[in-house]
């Protein structure tokens, strides 16, 4: 997307900058939006957990996304948390 | 200007526009930044500007009034005192009592383990908190309150979360950040002793059992006689279990995926509800009765809560925060585009005769118990312990999440009171009088608004009542008690504004209903999950086997035992002659702000034991108006001569008629029905004296602990070890320029 919006800056002037200039803040506020409910979901859990796994435990098994899932439901339904009223 | 603090140096607070770099190893960039801003001309300016924002919607909803207020002044008031409440309030705690030192590691550092323990952005934990903490008592209290006008409810819901519920929240998950993310019970059991801990665990669960059967309840009374309604909320089971094989089986992980899914699907639920009502054979299926209704929650909520995490649980979690977070702004965006107009005084005569028809009780105690949760509520001390705490990046980032996530849920609060009042009031107290008095018919209902003189609004007639209720899509709306479809009521006036020229009234009303169903549900699910391993351990106690969470028999029994205690209560209230709601809502509001009395407690111990009397009054006044606020609800609940409020008072008169042979006294026509009034005031009675009882021992227990440690000059410390902090965040939820430069020496660092 970052070279199509170069492409259109340089071939219409000014008016190209200013519009190139938008379309990067919506792509950026586009992108922190999908960050943000990616986390806020949980959708990246396992990224993160493979992640840790790599800087703490390097050469340890990584699980699969489907077998990480499984043992973080088994652990929830061990250990329960509270919703609020 | 900037100064550097190694691990060894003394505390040292900046001047204005310092900063000052915090280190804990010569060989990293910093692991915190300490900066107070400089007053500028523009900051000057924006802060007066807040400052006169606020006091404008003061002026105008509480001195100005007149007939027609701009519910707009609400937010304003609301938005200007929590921004400044949080500028200034929640920072001088900050400074002088906590003092959070980022060069220490918090839990979430230390025992990172990817899992339970992650540091975790703070934006996103200040939304995973938020979304724990909302649920439907501060969507309920605030409607209930109503009936005392609008302005009693506005200024506890504002000033109440600014000294007693934020204060609380903050506290709790700073101590317990403190202490490796400790749970309530288990700083209750270190700060007050064994005694004080038993007492602690015993009034939690009771409260769990009040909490979960009263807002079964809710859940009841918005369902009974209503097809749509029950279609659209029976839907939701078959859409949680097809999201929970669909991440098991088919796409693990895509969470977003699935709830986008899903929340298309419960939209169709809803659409699909309206036609199935306008169906011979749908009215016959989904027509329940209370009882029927309540009984199929009963045995939803024991299954639901054997059933494995995967299957129901967390895909209905995932429906729930979506439909929150989002219903939520849509409600925030629909009122300052529509504005309603107020239509409830400021202060109605129930403030002072007691007399509400939605509950009974004067202002004081009354109004603060029924609010409870919109300005100070004790289960989120469950949440602010346990949870969170093992999530957080660094110590100053509490005030972000405990103290600000509170204020947006007291804002929440604001405007479900907003939706209430500013409906029409006939329309209102035809909903909220119990069947006792509107007798169930909308004939009945417009008899008894009328009769109510000047309160009652201008005057109604059945036939208007009928019509506001097809006007949503239902049968009749004539006491409809428990809050919620007040609130569903007036959430569908405000944003069928929002497109103007179609009436979309009955699809936002059924939509409200989901919104507070969903999450309703989730809470009794969770809650009888957490309540059967509270009670499990406690069984250990006597067969070692209870402890073992793989022996289902025991988890079973201990699942039986806890829906047995939410679900007796909750029978007791669908079939209670005299009404239901306006009897039991005020144990629940009682047991909610027990459990803040039984945190705020724990907190006045810790302060005292570290030798921060001097500081104490900041979790001690809260403290003491919710100590007095308990008390009394409780001393007239059990005391009072009056036969509305007093438990026993009504018991004794039923008891007297019962035995003078009579066969029918006030609401109650028949003997079987004056046997259960006298049966359910018995219970009611009961569970006050049980509450009061432990709030004093609770209470007692730490004032005991307290003054010992105070003449002691302090006592040892329970907090956790220090461990040197070896990473970096912001502070807020904006970043300023110098973190952003910290971050990315951090970033370049790494690669």
């Amino acid at each position: 997307m970052g070279g199509q919006v170069e492409v259109s800056g340089a071939t219409a002037a000014h008016g190209g900058t200013r519009a190139s200039a938008a379309i990067g803040a919506i792509a950026r506020a586009a992108r922190g939006l999908r960050w943000y409910v990616r986390e806020l979901m949980g959708d990246s859990r396992y990224e993160r957990y493979v992640a840790h796994l790599a800087a703490t435990h390097p050469g340890a098994p990584v699980p699969t996304e489907r077998q990480f899932w499984r043992d973080r439901h088994a652990e929830e339904d061990a250990n329960p948390s509270s919703r609020c009223c | 200007m900037t100064a550097t603090l190694d691990n060894k140096s003394d505390d040292l607070q900046p001047e204005p526009g310092q900063t000052i770099e915090l280190h804990t190893d010569p060989s990293l960039p910093p692991v915190g930044l300490r900066q107070k801003p400089k007053w500028t001309p523009l900051s000057i300016a924006l802060w007066i500007g807040i400052a006169l924002i606020g006091a404008l919607g003061w002026v105008m909803i509480a001195i100005v009034r007149g007939d027609e207020v701009n519910s707009i002044w609400f937010v304003a008031a609301a938005v200007g005192t929590f921004l400044i409440g949080y500028r200034f309030y929640s920072r001088f705690i900050e400074r002088k009592l906590l003092k959070p030192d980022d060069r220490r590691a918090t839990p979430a550092e230390i025992l990172d383990n990817g899992k339970d323990f992650e540091p975790t952005d703070r934006r996103v934990l200040f939304g995973h908190h938020f979304a724990a903490i909302a649920g439907a008592g501060p969507l309920v209290g605030p409607v209930l309150a109503a009936q005392m006008g609008y302005l009693p409810g506005t200024m506890w819901i504002i000033f109440g979360v600014i000294v007693a519920g934020a204060v609380q929240d903050y506290l709790v998950l700073f101590f317990s950040m403190r202490r490796r993310g400790r749970s309530l019970g288990q700083m209750a059991r270190e700060e007050l002793g064994r005694f004080g801990g038993v007492a602690a665990l015993i009034a939690t669960l009771l409260i769990m059992a009040i909490i979960l059967a009263v807002l079964a309840l809710v859940v009841v009374n918005a369902l009974a006689e209503s097809p749509w309604g029950v279609f659209s909320i029976a839907m939701t089971i078959p859409i949680a279990l097809f999201m929970g094989v669909y991440l098991r089986f088919l796409r693990p992980g895509r969470i977003t995926e699935v709830s986008l899914i899903g929340v298309a699907l419960l939209l169709l639920a809803i659409v699909s509800g309206g036609w199935v009502a306008e169906t011979a054979w749908g009215v016959d299926i989904f027509t329940l009765d209370k009882v029927t209704i309540a009984w199929a929650l009963i045995i939803y909520g024991f299954v639901a809560s054997i059933l494995p995490v995967w299957l129901l649980l967390a895909p209905r979690d995932y429906l729930s925060t979506f439909m929150k977070i989002g219903t939520i702004l849509l409600l925030a965006v629909g009122i300052v585009i529509a504005q309603p107009v107020v239509q409830m005084p400021a202060v109605t005569e129930f403030a002072f005769n007691g007399q509400g028809p939605a509950f009974a009780g004067a202002l004081f105690p009354f109004l603060f118990i029924t609010i409870a949760c919109g300005a100070l509520s004790g289960f989120h001390s469950l949440i602010a312990s346990g949870t969170t705490p093992k999530l957080i990046e660094k110590e100053t980032q509490t005030r972000v999440i405990g103290y600000g996530g509170m204020l947006v849920e007291s804002f929440v609060a604001i405007m479900a009171l907003v939706a209430a009042i500013t409906l029409d009031r006939s329309l209102y107290f035809a909903m909220n009088a119990s069947a006792a008095l509107t007798g169930g018919t909308a004939e009945g209902a417009a008899e008894f608004v009328n009769g109510l003189g000047a309160i009652g609004g201008q005057g109604v007639t059945a036939d208007q009542l009928t019509a506001a209720a097809a006007a949503v899509g239902e049968e009749s709306l004539v006491s409809r008690t428990g809050g919620a479809p007040t609130l569903a009521v007036g959430i569908s006036n405000i944003l069928n504004q929002i497109w103007q020229g179609s009436d979309l009234r009955a699809f936002w009303y059924h939509f409200a209903i989901m919104f507070e169903a969903l999450f309703i549900l989730t809470t009794v699910d969770a809650g009888t999950r957490v309540a059967r391993f509270m009670l499990s351990d406690t069984l250990g106690n006597v067969n070692k086997r209870f402890r073992d969470p793989s022996w289902r028999i025991g988890a079973w029994i201990s699942s039986i035992i806890v829906v047995a205690g939410w679900g007796s209560i909750l029978i007791m209230g669908v079939t209670d002659p005299l009404g239901g709601i306006n009897t039991l809502f005020p144990l629940f509001g009682i047991a909610n702000q027990l459990l803040a009395a039984i945190a705020l407690a724990v907190c006045v111990a810790i302060v005292c034991k570290k030798g921060l009397v001097k500081w104490v009054w900041i979790p001690g006044i809260p403290l003491v108006i919710d100590a007095i606020v308990t008390l009394t609800a409780s001393y007239q609940k059990i005391f009072s001569p009056l036969p509305t409020l007093g438990y026993w008072a009504q018991n004794g008169t039923y008891r007297e008629a019962l035995a003078n042979g009579e066969t029918s006294l006030g609401a109650a026509t028949s003997v079987e029905a004056m046997e259960a009034v006298v049966r359910n005031t018995t219970v009611q009675g009961t569970l006050s004296i049980i509450f009061a009882t432990l709030v004093i021992i609770v209470l007692a227990t730490a004032i005991w602990v307290s003054v010992r440690a105070v003449r002691a000059g302090g006592e040892k410390d329970t907090e956790s070890d220090v461990e040197p902090s070896r990473m970096y965040a912001p502070v807020s939820l904006v970043a300023t320029t110098e973190e952003k430069a910290v971050q990315k020496l951090w970033a370049d660092r790494s690669k």
